[in-house]
């Protein structure tokens, strides 16, 4: 969070790395392809051949060749930063639990590929660094009792290597890249809206740090392999070789042990220990027309629109997929029929959670906001997740928190203000970018500046509406900003009074 | 933060981990051999004798078989295990009883061992045992070798006739 909160400040939300560490992976990812699919063209799979043609691309060509390759090794490398960050960040704020499961899982097996990927392109590269790897590699993997004949043997010598085992090697080098695409295909079928590409600003950024590299410390071989020779000493690329020197040193047993246990430790985390299931939004076909705006607004792709089965005049309705669902409230928010104005009957609409329905939620605000005195009674909307918004309470001041801000219609803040029950109100839900339900923010804002529906009326008066964004970690900045916000009421209320 | 700070402040972040990554990609320098040694491998993937004779089938044991499946001679799959030595210098570094591999255990042993010796001239005796006899060796080579820092020295076994040899 604090480096969220730092990075911030130099970057804004729009532009801070931390809200896009998995569309930054898309990005590295596909800078390693395209640069690869250039060196693919020179490659010579063949034992002298493939390192000559790898520094006749450094040398000779290096202006693009060379650049190519600096930036195929840098983006590989920046791609497992990325993948090491996102990994931790989700875990560190609690977002693989649940109904997330599915993604958390199938980002596992992502993890081997990349590195498989990884491990295989420095084998083909033919110099001292690739029979190091492709004999660290090869004895790790001959621990398993697989293979008929150690793999390794390959290495003993320069009469025992055969040239075919390098066009062996290159498709094992694009082969993997293309299952690691495919999965990822899977690894994104339970997020709606995924942000696969960081935003040009931060694209441009991070390109043109990846080019100045190149061209400052561009990568280069270290001498051709030679099997009658230990390849020591060597400049490994720690991001990927780090196994290796473990190998040595713990024996091929023990790292086993660690990367088959740590992967099944990363697999299981979602349960470690299980989320409290909450009770899944429920559609009531009286009051949904089939607007498709919980479906669009939806961050699990939970909804879906089938057709009617309640014979209405209407083309489709909402059908919500228990096991997707993640309880977030944010389609009760984007509901045309969820009101609070509604006297007559029961404020009922098309979809709520049955944990707090609307009904329920109003009459949370109208308690709260009771005892309120003063002329700058201010009404919060927190979120659970963000922030303790409870701990406001008090005199001038009255929090109703919700599971997600955007679960909140914006016809509430109509209510709230034109019925005269507070005097402002002030939406308080995690940082942007920091969303515990991905959208939360997004959508909120876009519906108060009219930009997705369902709208914030024109008549409310925007003065009287604050929106704090804060990590759980910024108590004192929402603080602050409840008390900016609670002088400007005053003010308002004064030169009113004056008037 | 101001426009120009922020900036200063973007390309301090882009800077560090450009840092951070060419720096990992190459260093710190690893060197775990040490200086004045020489590295010795000593591999084998072969298959011991089968265990066991072979046997003619008789006339009744052949009538039973489909046409095409009537071979005369049945043999055991399952092949004998390898006893593997390795002498420098007149001291016995490794010696192992190699399975051979496969659920009928009909596939190849196999081993595969690295020793860190010294440069300098070494005598190296590989013996290999692939029959059933109780005693002695059926493949044995003894070899001078002089070894320079750093030099790998491969010690494989081809097969019967090419039987061990060393890179």
């Amino acid at each position: 969070m604090w480096l969220d909160g730092s990075l911030d400040k130099a970057f804004g939300s729009r532009w801070n790395p931390m809200y896009y560490l998995g569309g930054l992976g898309y990005f590295y990812f596909w800078v390693v392809a395209l640069s690869g699919v250039y060196l693919y063209i020179f490659f010579d799979t063949g034992i002298p051949k493939a390192f000559d043609s790898v520094e006749y691309l450094t040398n000779e060509q290096w202006w693009l060749g060379g650049v190519m390759r600096s930036l195929h090794r840098y983006a590989s490398d920046a791609l497992m930063v990325m993948m090491g960050l996102h990994i931790a960040r989700l875990w560190a704020f609690d977002r693989c639990r649940g109904k997330r499961w599915f993604t958390w899982v199938t980002g596992v097996p992502l993890v081997w590929l990349v590195f498989v990927a990884g491990v295989s392109g420095y084998w083909l590269v033919w110099d001292k660094l690739a029979q190091y790897v492709a004999i660290a590699s090869t004895e790790w993997l001959d621990f398993l009792p697989i293979f008929g004949e150690p793999i390794a043997r390959n290495f003993l010598s320069p009469k025992t290597l055969d040239g075919r085992f390098f066009t062996l090697l290159m498709f094992l080098h694009i082969a993997v890249p293309l299952i690691t695409l495919f999965l990822l295909w899977f690894h994104l079928q339970r997020v709606s809206h995924a942000k696969v590409n960081p935003p040009r600003g931060l694209a441009v950024g991070t390109m043109a740090m990846l080019l100045v590299l190149s061209l400052v410390e561009p990568a280069t071989s270290q001498g051709i392999a030679d099997l009658s020779r230990v390849p020591v000493p060597v400049k490994l690329d720690w991001f990927y070789l780090w196994p290796f020197p473990l190998a040595e040193r713990w024996g091929a047993a023990v790292l086993w042990g660690f990367a088959v246990g740590g992967t099944l430790l990363l697999a299981a985390i979602p349960w470690l220990p299980p989320q409290r299931k909450e009770a899944v939004a429920v559609v009531d076909l009286d009051n949904c027309n089939g607007c498709t705006r919980c479906a669009e607004d939806c961050p699990y792709a939970a909804i879906t629109m089938g057709p009617r089965t309640d014979g209405k005049p209407f083309e489709r309705q909402a059908v919500v997929d228990p096991d997707l669902c993640v309880s977030c409230g944010i389609c009760v928010g984007s509901c045309p029929t969820a009101t609070p104005f509604r006297r007559a009957t029961a404020p009922i609409p098309g979809i709520q959670l049955p944990a707090l329905t609307v009904e329920e939620l109003r009459c949370r605000v109208m308690v709260a906001t009771k005892e309120l005195a003063g002329n700058d009674r201010v009404l919060v909307f927190g979120c659970d997740h963000a922030n303790k918004a409870g701990k406001l309470n008090g005199p001038r001041v009255a929090a109703v928190n919700l599971p997600c801000v955007a679960m909140l219609p914006p016809s509430f803040i109509d209510y709230v203000l034109s019925c005269g029950l507070a005097d402002g109100v002030a939406i308080a839900g995690c940082r942007d970018g920091e969303c515990y339900f991905r959208f939360g923010v997004r959508w909120t804002e876009a519906r108060i500046n009219g930009e997705r529906d369902p709208h914030l009326r024109a008549r409310v008066p925007r003065e009287r509406l604050a929106r704090v964004w804060a990590a759980p970690t910024e108590w004192r900045r929402l603080e602050r900003e409840l008390a900016d916000f609670r002088a400007r009421l005053r003010a308002m209320a004064e030169r009113e009074a004056a008037e | 933060m101001t426009g120009a700070l922020r900036y200063l402040g973007q390309g301090a972040v882009y800077a560090l981990f450009a840092a951070l990554i060419g720096y990992l990609s190459m260093y710190p320098v690893y060197d775990p051999f040490p200086l004045g040694q020489a590295l010795v491998k000593f591999s084998l993937a072969y298959a011991g004798k089968p265990k066991g004779e072979c046997r003619r089938r008789t006339a009744e044991e052949l009538a039973k078989l489909a046409p095409n499946m009537r071979k005369p001679f049945v043999c055991p799959r399952q092949r004998l295990s390898l006893l593997i030595e390795l002498e420098i210098d007149g001291t016995v570094l490794y010696r192992d009883v190699l399975k051979p591999t496969g659920l009928s255990g009909d596939g190849p042993s196999r081993a595969y061992r690295r020793f860190t010796v010294p440069a300098g001239e070494h005598r190296f005796v590989a013996r290999l045992r692939d029959t059933d006899r109780a005693e002695g060796f059926d493949h044995v080579r003894d070899e001078k070798v002089t070894l320079k820092a750093g030099q790998n020295l491969a010690i494989d076994f081809k097969g019967t006739a090419a039987g061990f040899t060393f890179n």
